[in-house]
């Protein structure tokens, strides 16, 4: 439809508000409380312009644009004076309380208030008396609270409580004097609280670990990147100044993460700037001097050439990384670091996506299903945002009923709540032990993975009676999973979410089972499998055999093994990891933290980290995602690990003419080699690329001291960092200054727009996708007319067995990943390693709350937390919090009293 | 001597109670509604005239016309008796002393609606009569007027009473739903509207209390009847709380047919002004409306004489008139500065204020402090046009009409008054030290008299 703004005509989307058709339309509207992720309600009225009855009318009527759906042929007035004095007004009464001190305000440079402030042309203050004051409160180690600056637009709450279920966090008192915080000091209980530093206009709530370090946006080096934390690969932008990572923000996908980051990606990125980096490479024996490169070189050609060599690739190295590896020691030599159990279920899923049977979800399709089955994933702690995203579903679903209703349009955030009150969408969450979102679930269960399998067969059953029914399975069972079908037929797009932490094979097949029964009659469904890793998906679609296979060969003795970023201590039970060491003759290691598998490395390399490189990796859904250098570290010998692994190569091989694979040439061997990544190369920015000739600034046109920053050690000029055609990004502030290809922006900036919120000017409408959006390489092909081929293996129902328990993880969702706890804000923040039992086998094995127990094999005793809900037979052990060690999940474990 | 259909039996010896209550005919109305169709009722208070007592003067049977009837839900009607506007204490004397005429009109109106769960909500401050309010309910439902099955009809009602926790925006309808459902009173935007969805998200109807008590005499006489007392839309009955430099303070019953001169000085009425002072001004109908200079009180700008009722209190519009609003009448004499009674109201909006929406929660804080610093001298020129500057934003351009409450008084002081805003500037140390009184405004009466 076509609308009028300032009696120009503009297209417009119908269902939009007039804010969000005025943004859409480029043009510049200042608003506070409206957020696209949050919708409308119309507090802060700073938004107001003036809508004409018809051409004639020229006196209008002032109304809020972001309260007022698009109507075909509708005149708005931008620009008219009323309405300009008006939003005029309404920053001088925001400013009547804000301190006006930007100079010493983190949000400075990349504030939303400051935007807006100019954009209204506000620029003389009439108000003479006291600002208000308010007492600022400790909200913990990751998020500042600096309440004078509030401008009470309600966004905060609005997405801590509303949006992400976050129940500690609130507006108190009234009139002139509401605040916005805790009911008392203490740590924000939310792991996605680290987005309150976005939500918020104003520098009430930013980022505490930043603090630390802190530097202006304007002062960033940055990059378009991807986090490692876990398999939802959410896009992120990193920023660096001095050579150390500042910070990590959200960077909008709409298909993704959107506008939001959890708080193991957001700040867990402190482990690039560990003291406990390697820093350079190293050689046993001469531990304390640093080895220059030929030396290093000399030595590895030495190792290399021996017979047996192995290379054990990894699940947080990029594709680059592990495929130069696998090029390295040849395929045959080459193994996925990671538990045999693991690798059987990832392949497991790798099989089933491959198929293409069943459409693998988005978050977005998440968010947007109307009912979602979790089927045993502990997906809080395992996907952060996986589960933020099922709450949307929950949630979104609940709203559009409501929104339907009264034919209330999606956006009417205030009339929408007011409507669902506490409905929620369809979803059932199946855990072994709950979970944060068992309270927006209308079905939660409790239950041992075989049981939890057992439910997905019986509700495949009922949505398909051509699946097999359950043999001698209990009523109330049956009641649950008639209750699910029957929510599941009624859905137009159900998502199943399944994943790893069961580590139960039947599990994934359960989930398989239910979304196919429900293609049954047309393709609607689709499946999300967490994995356990950033890459897992790209490791596990390379068909490398688990590093216990290994042992499977008889003469696996004296082995050189080449190490990939990886600590085999986390993916293997200290006695397999010993055994594998024992028959190893030569170590060599590439790895960016010293761990306990550095420890037994003869020779240990200075690998990237993700800030440092650039790199492909494989979400969970698989989408291929690229990530690209932040900086490259002063410390010089610090490089990707597939630049050594190449440079190993031509030393193996013998070959002195120097130069290595580039990450194109690696990409399109990769392609050519194991045609399950053809594409992949897509995902990244050619190196190439260049606009009109010139690169992609990771650096702001602002960037300050540039000539002054090193000064200290050296005052000439720099020499670029980088050679032609290494990267399509430099290190500067020079090159293209227009905007970048929105997909790979290192950071978005518009004119008038400092602040985060500029993404707008880069999408096609606000919350939309972006302008000449990029499709995402996705390794998983739809085939709908493909019949799909059910698993049908129901297993035997779960038993207790007198004296041994079956052992399973226990994440934590700020802790998991293997990197995020360098972060000693989130450290401060991770409990005790324990281990949970049910009530009953805590009596049993004559234990209470924190008595210590011994778990065999294992070595370490550890706290007992008894679980109201926790099947008898069944032990949780803390997985990835320091100290933890791994067991034989899945498998059966003893306990002892200590 | 006036109709009196609400107080008449004010002063009956135990009226509070269910015996003497029922002994002077009441509870007569829930005998004759509950023969009735419940649409028989509402077309009643429509024929009545009946206009919203709460301020609004929105008609009544209207708004009942309006409740939706969805298949299976239930609805609800709420007596707003959260009566905190300054100057305002009628719902108060109507509770205290005929708490049964307001569960009487509560049954007959909850009947006429379809609320079998009906509440009553109360301001935290009024501590003691949700005790007074509770008891007269237990004399009704002991003598079968509340409760299961009432007089054998198969309508079943409950009343509850719910106290507030002191917030004068919990008196706005959408606020005080909030608060009923327990969450923080922030007024909603409509739509949704409460007839549609209301108190959990069911059809609501929300009036006020005297609105409901005036259904008891409507049904007693017939609409037709009551529509004849009083003049135009104005039909029937209100109560007038009267305060400020009169004689004879109080809640009073007029039938909109009196002179605003008669009720100041008649007897009958507030008995005139003490002292032999001179009437400077007077805010009409509660501290949200805009204040009146003695003359344009008394007589409108036609020169026509103002009347007690809805059309003439607003003749002239906001240039020369006021409004009907809660019917809070205060008297300021020629002692009372219009600076410092306007700070008064400022302060009060400002405090009350939700803190929702920025041109209320910050217009009204700024407001107060410029109208402090004139009254206490510290006041520029500039700071008069700033005030009129910011009022006028704030007015229709809130979520509630909160904004605008705050913003008419402190227009109309401007618009009327603006030489004693000047004078305050003019004189900064006398302005603390005494009132700018009368000044050059005539004795009301010669004015009249003119
Ligand atoms: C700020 C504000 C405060 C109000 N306070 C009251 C009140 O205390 N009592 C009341 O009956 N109506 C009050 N109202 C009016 C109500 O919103 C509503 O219009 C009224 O209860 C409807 O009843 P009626 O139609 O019987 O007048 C208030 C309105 C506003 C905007
Ligand atoms: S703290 Fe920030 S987000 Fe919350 S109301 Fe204040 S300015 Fe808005
Ligand atoms: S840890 Fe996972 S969910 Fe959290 S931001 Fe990183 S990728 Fe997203
Ligand atoms: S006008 Fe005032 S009271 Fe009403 S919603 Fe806005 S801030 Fe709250
Ligand atoms: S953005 Fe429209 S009122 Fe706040």
């Amino acid at each position: 439809m076509t609308i009028y703004i300032d009696n120009k005509p503009y297209e417009a989307k119908a269902g939009k508000n007039l804010l969000e058709a005025c943004l859409a339309a480029g043009i510049n509207l200042p608003y506070f409380c409206w957020h696209p992720s949050l919708g409308s309600v119309g507090a802060c009225r700073q938004c107001a312009v003036k809508v004409f009855k018809d051409e004639k009318d020229t006196q209008g009527r002032l109304v809020m644009s972001c309260m007022e759906g698009v109507r075909d042929g509708v005149r708005i007035g931008v620009e008219e004076a009323t309405a300009k004095a008006f939003r005029e007004q309404v920053i001088e009464w925001m400013m009547t309380n804000h301190p006006h001190d930007c100079p010493v305000c983190d949000e400075g440079g990349s504030c939303h208030l400051q935007d807006m402030t100019v954009m209204t042309g506000h620029d003389y203050r009439r108000y003479h008396y006291k600002k208000r004051t308010y007492k600022n409160q400790y909200l913990g180690p990751l998020i500042n609270h600096e309440m004078n600056r509030c401008i009470q637009c309600y966004r905060c709450v609005r997405y801590y409580h509303d949006y992400a279920g976050g129940d500690d966090l609130n507006v108190f008192a009234a009139h002139n004097h509401v605040y916005f915080g805790r009911d008392k000091d203490g740590v924000l209980q939310s792991p996605f609280s680290g987005n309150l530093a976005e939500v918020c206009p104003t520098g009430v709530f930013t980022d505490k670990t930043l603090k630390e370090h802190y530097t202006r946006k304007w002062d960033l080096t940055m990059a378009p990147s991807v986090c490692t934390h876990c398999s939802v690969g959410c896009n992120i932008t990193a920023g660096e100044r001095y050579g150390k990572l500042r910070c990590v923000v959200n960077r909008y996908n709409e298909e993704v993460n959107g506008y939001f980051l959890c708080d193991r990606g957001r700040f867990g990125y402190e482990f690039v700037n560990s003291e406990n980096r390697v820093t350079q490479p190293l050689i046993r024996g001469r531990m304390s001097e640093a080895v220059s490169e030929e030396e290093l070189m000399h030595e590895l050609s030495v190792l290399l050439s021996q017979q047996k060599l192995v290379g054990i690739g990894s699940a947080r190295a990029s594709l680059e990384s592990n495929f130069a590896l696998r090029q390295l020691v040849g395929a045959g030599n080459f193994y996925a670091g990671i538990s045999e159990t693991e690798a059987y279920l990832t392949r497991l899923i790798v099989q089933v996506m491959q198929e293409g049977t069943l459409h693998s979800a988005s978050l977005k399709d998440i968010e947007q299903a109307d009912a979602v089955i979790v089927l045993g994933e502990d997906v809080w702690n395992t996907a952060p945002m996986m589960a933020l995203a099922v709450r949307q579903a929950a949630m979104k679903t609940a709203a559009n009923n409501a929104a339907a209703q009264l034919s209330l349009p999606a956006w009417h955030d205030a009339a929408i709540k007011e409507l669902v009150q506490t409905d929620k969408g369809f979803l059932a969450n199946i855990t072994v032990a709950g979970s944060p979102i068992d309270n927006i679930a209308q079905v939660t269960v409790h239950a041992v993975p075989d049981d939890i399998a057992r439910l997905g067969f019986a509700v495949a059953h009922e949505l398909s009676n051509t699946l097999p029914a359950l043999a001698n399975a209990d009523e109330k069972l049956l009641q649950t999973a008639r209750q699910i079908a029957a929510a599941l037929q009624q859905s137009k797009h159900p998502v199943i979410v399944s994943g790893l932490s069961c580590v139960n094979s039947a599990v994934i097949r359960a989930a398989f089972d239910i979304a196919a029964a429900l293609n049954n009659t047309h393709w609607k469904a689709s499946v999300a499998y967490v994995l356990p890793e950033c890459n897992s998906m790209g490791l596990a679609l390379m068909q490398a055999p688990s590093a216990e296979r290994i042992f499977d060969s008889s003469n696996a003795n004296d082995m050189t093994a080449l190490i990939l970023e990886n600590d085999l201590y986390r993916y293997l039970p200290q006695a397999t990891a010993d055994a594998f060491f024992s028959r190893c003759s030569n170590v060599i290691a590439l790895d960016s933290i010293h761990n306990n598998t550095t420890e037994k490395a003869q020779v240990l390399i200075p690998a990237a980290t993700f800030a440092e490189a650039d790199g492909s990796m494989v979400n969970y859904e698989g989408r291929t995602q690229h990530y690209y250098k932040v900086f490259i570290p002063k410390e010089g010998h610090i490089k990707e690990s597939f630049h050594w692994l190449n440079s190993m190569r031509i030393a193996k091989n013998n070959r002195s003419n120097g130069h290595g694979l580039s990450l194109d040439e690696l990409l399109h061997e990769a392609e050519i080699e194991m045609p399950v990544f053809e594409g992949v190369h897509d995902a990244m920015l050619s190196p190439h690329y260049s606009i009109h000739g010139e690169h992609i600034p990771r650096e702001p046109h602002r960037y300050s001291g540039r000539t002054a920053m090193y000064a200290n050690l050296n005052v000439s000029e720099q020499k670029p960092l980088q050679e032609e055609g290494e990267s399509a990004f430099g290190f500067t502030m020079e090159g293209f200054k227009g905007q970048p290809p929105a997909d790979a922006a290192p950071f978005f900036w518009s004119p008038g727009w400092n602040s985060g919120q500029s993404v707008t000017k880069y999408q096609q409408e606000p919350g939309g996708a972006f302008k000449g959006h990029i499709p995402a390489v996705q390794l998983f092909h739809d085939k709908v007319d493909k019949a799909p081929v059910f698993f049908k293996d129901i297993p035997e129902a779960f038993v207790a067995r007198k004296q041994k328990w079956l052992v399973l993880p226990q994440y934590h969702v700020l802790a998991s990943g293997e990197l995020s706890s360098y972060t000693k804000a989130l450290a401060s923040l991770l409990p005790e390693a324990c281990v949970v039992l049910s009530e009953t086998d805590a009596a049993l094995l004559g234990v209470r709350d924190g008595d210590k127990i011994r778990v065999h094999p294992g070595t370490t005793a550890l706290p007992v937390k008894v679980h109201l809900s926790l099947a008898n037979g069944v032990v949780l052990i803390s997985a990835g919090l320091p100290g933890t060690e791994v067991y034989n999940w899945g498998d059966w474990v003893k306990i002892e009293k200590e | 001597m006036a109709v009196k259909l609400l107080l008449e039996n004010a002063h009956v010896e135990g009226i509070r109670y269910y015996e003497a209550y029922r002994r002077t005919g009441g509870y007569r109305s829930v005998e004759k509604a509950l023969k009735m169709t419940p649409e028989a009722i509402v077309e009643e208070v429509k024929k009545s005239g009946l206009r919203g007592r709460g301020g609004a003067g929105f008609p009544a049977g209207m708004k009942w016309s309006f409740i939706a009837k969805p298949e299976g839900v239930p609805r609800h009607l709420v007596c707003n008796a959260d009566e905190s506007e300054p100057g305002t204490f009628k719902d108060r004397y109507l509770m205290e002393f005929l708490p049964h005429l307001l569960i009487e009109g509560l049954i007959v109106s909850s009947f006429a609606l379809g609320s079998n769960a009906t509440y009553i909500y109360i301001r935290g401050e009024y501590a003691w009569i949700p005790d007074i309010l509770e008891h007269a309910i237990d004399e009704a439902k002991a003598n079968g007027w509340l409760g299961k099955n009432i007089l054998g009809t198969g309508f079943d009602c409950e009343i509850y009473v719910q106290r507030g926790a002191g917030a004068y925006i919990c008196g706005e309808e959408t606020a005080l739903i909030e608060s009923l459902e327990g969450k923080r009173g922030n007024p909603r935007i409509k739509p949704p509207f409460p007839a549609v969805k209301g108190v959990w998200d069911r059809p609501t109807v929300v009036n006020n209390v005297e609105t409901l008590a005036a259904v008891v005499p409507i049904i007693n006489m017939g609409g037709d009847e009551y529509a004849k007392i009083g003049v135009g839309r104005s039909t029937g009955t209100k109560l007038i709380s009267a305060c400020g430099n009169i004689n004879k303070p109080g809640v009073y019953e007029i039938d909109m047919t009196i002179s605003v001169e008669e009720f100041i000085y008649s007897d009958e009425y507030c008995g005139g002004i003490p002292n032999g002072k001179k009437l400077k001004a007077c805010i009409p109908g509660g501290s949200s409306v805009p204040i009146l200079p003695a003359n344009l009180l008394l007589k409108t700008a036609k020169g026509e004489t103002r009347y007690m009722n809805y059309e003439s209190l607003s003749d002239g519009g906001f240039a020369t008139g006021s409004m009907m609003g809660s019917g809070g009448f205060i008297v300021l004499d020629e002692d009372q500065c219009v600076v410092r009674n306007t700070l008064t109201l400022a302060r009060f909006y400002r405090h009350e204020s939700c803190g929702q929406c920025s041109p209320c929660r910050e217009g009204t804080g700024w407001m107060e402090k410029i109208l402090k610093n004139i009254e206490y001298g510290k006041g520029k020129m500039s700071d008069i046009d700033l005030l009129w500057d910011i009022q006028r934003k704030i007015e229709g351009n809130t979520i509630c009409p909160l904004g605008d409450a705050a913003a008419w008084p402190v227009a109309a002081a401007i618009r009327h008054f603006r030489d004693e805003f000047e004078w305050h500037v003019l004189n900064p140390e006398e302005s603390q030290r005494r009132n700018y009184g009368l000044a050059h405004y005539a004795d009301a009466r010669e004015i009249v008299a003119a």
